[in-house]
């Protein structure tokens, strides 16, 4: 399989902290990527790079065999309209409707009439069980309906490639099931190559051909279900296992923090 | 030690100046590149847009400016005829509510106003679509949030500005007129014809021109806070109170600096 996006050596900075450490990652065309790791741990900034959301300190990342921290404005533009992005929060304009929202990237990127793109946004919002609701405002949504109005977006260009931020955050295991129901559905439906950053382990499980585990910004491990689960590596055991981090106690240190600056 | 601190107070202060202004300028210059250049780039200025955002910050504030602007046309002729009665040139108060309106307070009231009311709903408006990633969500479309977002309102200010401007301008006038024909026993005819005898049109042009660099600083002050905003609804309130307070004082600095070079 090609490989649809590649990242080499990436690595950032938060002022003097290095949030990323020299991650290689490559994501194959047409399978389920899951990036895991604790809160902290850098999935999220990775995700924000690989949008082009965030500038990298060094290292490269090629989407669709582009590198983005050298193509212009313009080609990044063109890239990013076969990419859909569904975020933790929806991030859906709350002044339009469901409807609306869904149909913005037709009316802005393209010069479909408006017939053709209420009818597409019709078939989208039937793909995630949304049919009915398209008058609604998002203020008006439940968090399991919001998540998947947010999907009904991303995928309303027909992306290559599909970002999920934490799609089972805040839902309950019902809804969250649906939601990796649909994710698989997506898939398969439309051939998507589908990247999901998450930290919930049984969604993981569930919907991961592979699995990419990173902790402190380092990327620990990449493989399938199986791999992650037979891992003897102990932060990825601690992951699954959700065995609290040890905290190492210097009482010198302990002493000072307690006592310093009074 | 102390000067030290002070030192590095000043300068830390100074670098955060020159950022600020930079960034100042930068999104002033990527919104204009937007309103000219986004039809080339096939990502126009949408219209309807600017007609939603001229109907927010021009049309909903007719009433306010039309009375705020009468009030202080009546103000002006209640001060002039009381202050030129000393010299006995009370008739001579029509110079001082038609230069005074036209150049400097209906172009001044009506940019204040703005400011509070469209500056800081802009800020406000950028700042919560920052929280809840709305703008990352524009930017991950391929959709340039500047040309969106800040290109249609600076458009929006640059026609709406003028035109309740100029709307002022005649509610001042009106009203300085109403006190002055009642106190000073004229007819209203006989002040309208002295006002255009006084009036000319750089008077207005004046104004107008002034409320065009008022609308460039509300616009891009209240976006540039916008987009900066950091920690939440607190971070929402505190650069909308910023943002406000920046536009009226860059507004009236801006204003005195016209004003001088304008009548040198």
């Amino acid at each position: 399989m090609n490989e649809i996006i590649k990242i080499c050596a990436l690595t950032t900075h938060y002022g003097s902290s290095k949030v990323l450490n020299a991650i290689d990652l490559s994501v194959r065309s047409g399978e389920i990527m899951v990036i895991m790791g604790g809160s902290g741990s850098g999935k999220s900034t990775l995700l924000r790079h690989i949008l082009s959301l965030n500038q990298p300190s060094a290292g490269s990342i090629e989407i669709l065999g582009q590198d983005i921290g050298k193509i212009d404005t313009t080609s990044l533009n063109n890239l990013r309209k076969q990419m859909g992005v569904a975020f933790q929060g929806g991030a859906l304009f709350g002044s339009m409707s469901v409807e609306d929202n869904i149909a913005f990237p037709l009316r802005e990127l393209t010069n479909l009439d408006e017939e053709t793109i209420k009818i597409m946004t019709r078939i989208k919002l039937e793909i995630v069980n949304l049919s009915g609701f398209g008058h609604y405002m998002p203020a008006q949504l439940s968090g399991g309906m919001l998540k998947r109005a947010a999907v009904a977006r991303a995928i309303i260009m027909d992306p290559k490639i599909l970002f999920f931020d934490e799609p089972s955050a805040g839902l309950d295991p019902v809804v969250s099931a649906e939601l990796d129901e649909l994710i698989l559905n997506l898939r398969d439906a439309m051939n998507i190559t589908i990247v999901v950053v998450t930290h919930e382990l049984d969604s993981a499980y569930k919907i991961a051909d592979r699995i990419t585990v990173i902790d402190k910004g380092k990327l620990i491990l990449v493989g399938s279900v199986d791999e992650i689960k037979s891992s003897e590596n102990k932060t990825i055991q601690n992951l699954i296992n959700r065995t609290p981090r040890q905290q190492q106690i210097n009482a010198e240190e302990y002493l000072s923090r307690l006592t310093d600056n009074l | 030690m102390r000067s030290i601190d002070l030192v590095t107070v000043i300068g830390t202060k100074t670098i955060a100046f020159i950022a600020e202004a930079g960034y100042f300028f930068l999104l002033l210059y990527e919104s204009l590149y937007w309103l000219f250049a986004g039809a080339f780039k096939k990502q126009p200025v949408r219209l309807h847009l600017v007609a939603a955002e001229g109907l927010k910050v021009g049309i909903q504030a007719i009433p306010i400016v039309t009375i705020l602007c009468f009030s202080v046309g009546v103000m002006l002729a209640i001060q002039g005829i009381e202050t030129l009665k000393l010299f006995g040139a009370e008739s001579q108060v029509i110079f001082g509510i038609t230069f005074s309106m036209t150049r400097e307070f209906s172009p001044l009231i009506v940019g204040i106003l703005i400011a509070g009311r469209s500056g800081s709903a802009i800020t406000a408006k950028i700042g919560t679509m920052l929280g809840a990633q709305e703008i990352d969500a524009l930017s991950v479309m391929g959709i340039n949030p500047v040309r969106y977002l800040v290109s249609p309102v600076l458009l929006a200010m640059l026609i709406m500005l003028p035109a309740l401007t100029f709307l002022g301008d005649i509610a001042g006038l009106l009203g300085g007129a109403l006190y002055s024909t009642i106190s000073l026993d004229m007819t209203f005819e006989n002040y309208v014809v002295r006002t255009f005898d006084v009036l000319q049109v750089t008077d207005l042009m004046q104004g107008l021109m002034k409320s065009l660099i008022f609308s460039l600083l509300i616009t891009i002050i209240a976006a540039s806070n916008g987009f900066q905003v950091k920690g939440g609804a607190e971070g929402v309130g505190i650069a909308t109170t910023r943002s406000v307070v920046l536009s009226i004082s860059s507004i009236v600095m801006m204003d005195m600096i016209f004003t001088y070079f304008i009548s040198r």
